[in-house]
């Protein structure tokens, strides 16, 4: 079976691109085709957002692939004449963007998800067919060790855990580390809220993942490589463990691989799911049974790290990466992304945005085409307000960062930082001090305890931010969590207290003015922190009835029988009760 | 199980699973054989997808229709989970997304029987380093 009609017009549905048009595009295609006599051989249908929604509506001539965009109702007659009828492109309608990429208008280019979607991941087989192996066969066969290293320094990638230390550097430093044993490590332990870049790699490629630590094992001089993953990840260990066994089976780990004298095996070691974990020392200890606590680097892992053995820990997306960079070049690798940033960065796009999900951008990608293009822009026709990145321990960027390359660089210089790829975006109806909060939340939940600055300043700081949502907070409070912050980042044993305060510090940059709302003004701007909510009476609905009044415990209402009942809110304790009563409706909160 | 023991071997091995692809079609009287990916990562699974795979499973033979179905992991389209990749003999592959089993069974009436594209189709939106 083929295709059935000649032609057919994919014309986008999206939120975005429908809101756009206001009418139904579809429908009006179809019936101008039926004008034409067309209906059988050409036909429009509904598809899903094309990822280009500032330029809508947006439509795809199928097969020609031909783009159409900011499509009106008076175009469908040029695009039926010309171009289905006569084949000629109507070029006025075509968007040229200036920016592209490698000659393409698609803005996502897929490196480390090059298979995650197109392959069994339960199936070697489909793998090797995809080029698998390829990279570790070549690296064997046909580099040093030496030579493999240079390869991955020289492409420019820098670690995707959230540090984004250079790959290949670091492979160097521990090649040169000497000891009878080494150790090659997968950080999967992700622990970010909103983050699950590794975790779909994993569970939609875990050979590339196999073979890219096979590989850094030949280049620094190891034979044993360990996964360490957090349990609450069955689905991708499940993969992981059926995909060992097929490389083993197929030769691909264990001794003489590819025929050579390397022999790489790999185990699988398994978090509790402590985001502190996720810090290489912190992992380290806790694959050696001992508490998941950070200790002070250096010593570096590369040089004393498992077992005080040499150990190079590297991310997932960091290993994913390294097959395609030793398959198609270092040169290929580093003619992508910006200057100081090489290659394509996965995010998870989460929060207030149309299009949830999984994308790869090359670095120098923009906020705004993150988010108006490819994720569709924000939910509801909502307002932009800021994107999380790097999760508890980054910042927000505000619409004036819309235009900002992203780049581990340029985040920095915004006051955020690259992170291991989750996004949270906000919009209007988001409190960003309510937002901070929740992140400390998260920290004082998570902080090892080890160290006072991170165990009890976190503390103070999470209570300062209740304080402030809950409408008891002060000008001074500002103050102290600002110095106190700056103290946390300066005195903090690993990274999660050095970051911790981040949140707060970068929305109080950027946000101060709603902070100076919730603790002058005594209002939360965006209405999300519920305590600065006042209880009214409306005058409408309100019958006399005596019903709140007789049930306020602190006798808050006033009102005579028959007549307008009022709150005086100076007593008021925000109880709720008169609203439960209330049978009238005539009980708001404001 | 033959194991690779060489750059050779690993390039035989390819080279046999291509075949066997082919062989596929030649059994099939020349037909080449249509493949359907279905996104199986935890969020694709979280919002049905298995049902739906099963359904494609146990559905297609049922309608006298050859296919060949596979798991895959997340293709990224996480706000239009399930997702399926359907490949038609000699086309493009075609993405569609939400897809529940009356959209499942549209799909096989409409697009697998008689190639009418339907409503719900993800137009791919990135381009793969091969
Ligand atoms: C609190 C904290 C949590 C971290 N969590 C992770 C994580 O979940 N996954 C990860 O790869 N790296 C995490 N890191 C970074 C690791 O310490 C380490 O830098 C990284 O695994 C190195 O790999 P890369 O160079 O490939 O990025 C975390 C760091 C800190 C301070
Ligand atoms: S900074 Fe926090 S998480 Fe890190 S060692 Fe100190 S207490 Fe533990
Ligand atoms: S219970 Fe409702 S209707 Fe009755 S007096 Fe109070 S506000 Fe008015
Ligand atoms: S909320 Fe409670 S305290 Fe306030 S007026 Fe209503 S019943 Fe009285
Ligand atoms: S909604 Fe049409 S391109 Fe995004």
């Amino acid at each position: 079976m083929s295709i059935k009609f000649r032609k057919n017009l994919l014309v986008c549905s999206g939120k975005s691109c429908q809101d756009a048009s206001n009418f139904d595009l579809v429908d009006f295609i179809n019936t101008k085709l039926k004008d034409y006599n067309l209906e059988h051989e050409i036909q429009a249908v509904q598809s899903v957002c094309f990822n280009k929604c500032t330029i809508g509506p947006n439509m795809i001539v199928y097969p020609d692939n031909v783009e159409y965009s900011t499509i009106t109702k008076d175009d469908i007659d040029d695009i039926i004449i010309e171009h289905l009828l006569n084949n000629r492109i109507v070029e006025r309608l075509v968007y040229n963007d200036k920016n592209k990429f490698s000659g393409t208008n698609k803005k996502q280019y897929r490196i480390a998800l090059r298979n995650c979607g197109f392959i069994d991941p339960e199936e070697i087989k489909d793998y090797i067919e995809n080029d698998g192996y390829d990279a570790l066969a070549k690296c064997l066969t046909e580099f040093t060790p030496e030579a493999a290293t240079q390869e991955i320094i020289k492409s420019g990638l820098r670690g995707r855990g959230g540090g984004g230390f250079p790959t290949g550097i670091k492979w160097e430093i521990t090649s040169k580390s000497i000891s009878d044993q080494k150790y090659v490590v997968c950080n999967a332990d992700e622990g970010d809220p909103g983050a699950f870049m590794d975790r779909s790699i994993l569970e939609g490629d875990p050979h590339s993942i196999i073979e890219a630590m096979a590989i850094c094992g030949y280049c620094i001089g190891a034979n044993k490589g360990i996964v360490y993953i957090r349990a609450e990840y069955p689905l991708a260990i499940k993969r992981l463990k059926i995909a060992l066994e097929q490389a083993k089976d197929y030769g691909l780990l264990g001794k003489n691989i590819f025929g050579t004298n390397f022999e790489f095996t790999i185990d699988i070691k398994y978090g509790a799911g402590a985001f502190v974990c996720g810090e290489e020392t912190a992992l380290i200890h806790s694959m050696e049974g001992l508490r998941g606590e950070p200790t002070l680097k250096p010593p570096y892992p590369s040089v004393s790290g498992y077992l005080e053995k040499p150990t190079n820990v590297n991310n997932v997306e960091t290993f994913a990466s390294i097959p395609a960079i030793i398959n198609k070049g270092a040169a290929w690798y580093s003619s992508i992304g910006t200057e100081k940033s090489k290659g394509t960065k996965v995010f998870a796009l989460a929060g207030k945005i149309n299009n949830v999900g999984l994308i790869e951008v090359p670095m120098g990608t923009t906020l705004r085409e993150v988010i108006y293009d490819i994720g569709g822009g924000i939910v509801d026709g909502k307002k932009f307000k800021a994107v999380q990145t790097g999760g508890p321990s980054g910042g927000c960027l505000t619409e004036k960062h819309l235009d900002f390359p992203i780049d581990f660089d340029s985040l920095t210089a915004a006051g955020s930082m690259m992170g291991s790829g989750g996004m949270i975006v906000m919009d209007e109806d988001d409190c960003m001090v309510a937002m901070a909060k929740f992140y400390l939340e998260f920290t004082v939940e998570e902080s090892c305890g080890k160290c006072a600055p991170c165990r009890i300043g976190n503390k103070r700081l999470h209570e300062m931010l209740t304080k402030i949502c809950d409408d008891n907070g002060t000008l001074e409070d500002l103050d102290l969590m600002r110095n106190l912050g700056v103290v946390i980042k300066d005195t903090s044993l690993c990274g999660l207290g050095q970051t911790s305060p981040n949140p707060i510090l970068s929305t109080m940059v950027n946000f101060y003015d709603e902070y100076h709302a919730h603790v002058v003004d005594h209002k939360c701007p965006s209405g999300q922190c519920t305590s600065f909510l006042k209880y009214y009476i409306d005058k409408e609905n309100c019958i006399g009835c005596l019903v709140c009044a007789r049930n306020c415990p602190v006798n808050a209402i006033f009102g005579e029988k028959k007549k307008l009942h009022i709150i005086n809110r100076e007593i008021c304790i925000k109880c709720g009760i008169c609203m439960e009563k209330c049978k009238f409706d005539a009980i708001y909160l404001k | 199980m033959a194991q690779i023991k060489s750059v050779d071997d690993l390039k035989k091995i390819r080279a046999s699973i291509q075949e066997k692809n082919q062989k596929a079609v030649a059994n099939n009287d020349n037909m080449e054989i249509i493949k359907i990916n279905v996104a199986m990562a935890t969020c694709g699974i979280a919002s049905g997808a298995k049902t739906v795979m099963n359904f494609l499973i146990e559905e297609l033979p049922k309608r006298n229709i050859i296919a060949n179905v596979k798991q895959t992991g997340c293709m990224g389209y996480c706000y239009a989970e399930p997702t399926l990749e359907i490949t038609l003999p000699n086309e493009n592959p075609m993405v569609f997304g939400y897809v529940d089993l009356k959209k499942a069974d549209e799909i096989i009436e409409k697009f697998i029987k008689k190639g009418e594209l339907v409503d719900g189709i993800i137009p791919i939106n990135y381009e793969l380093a091969k």
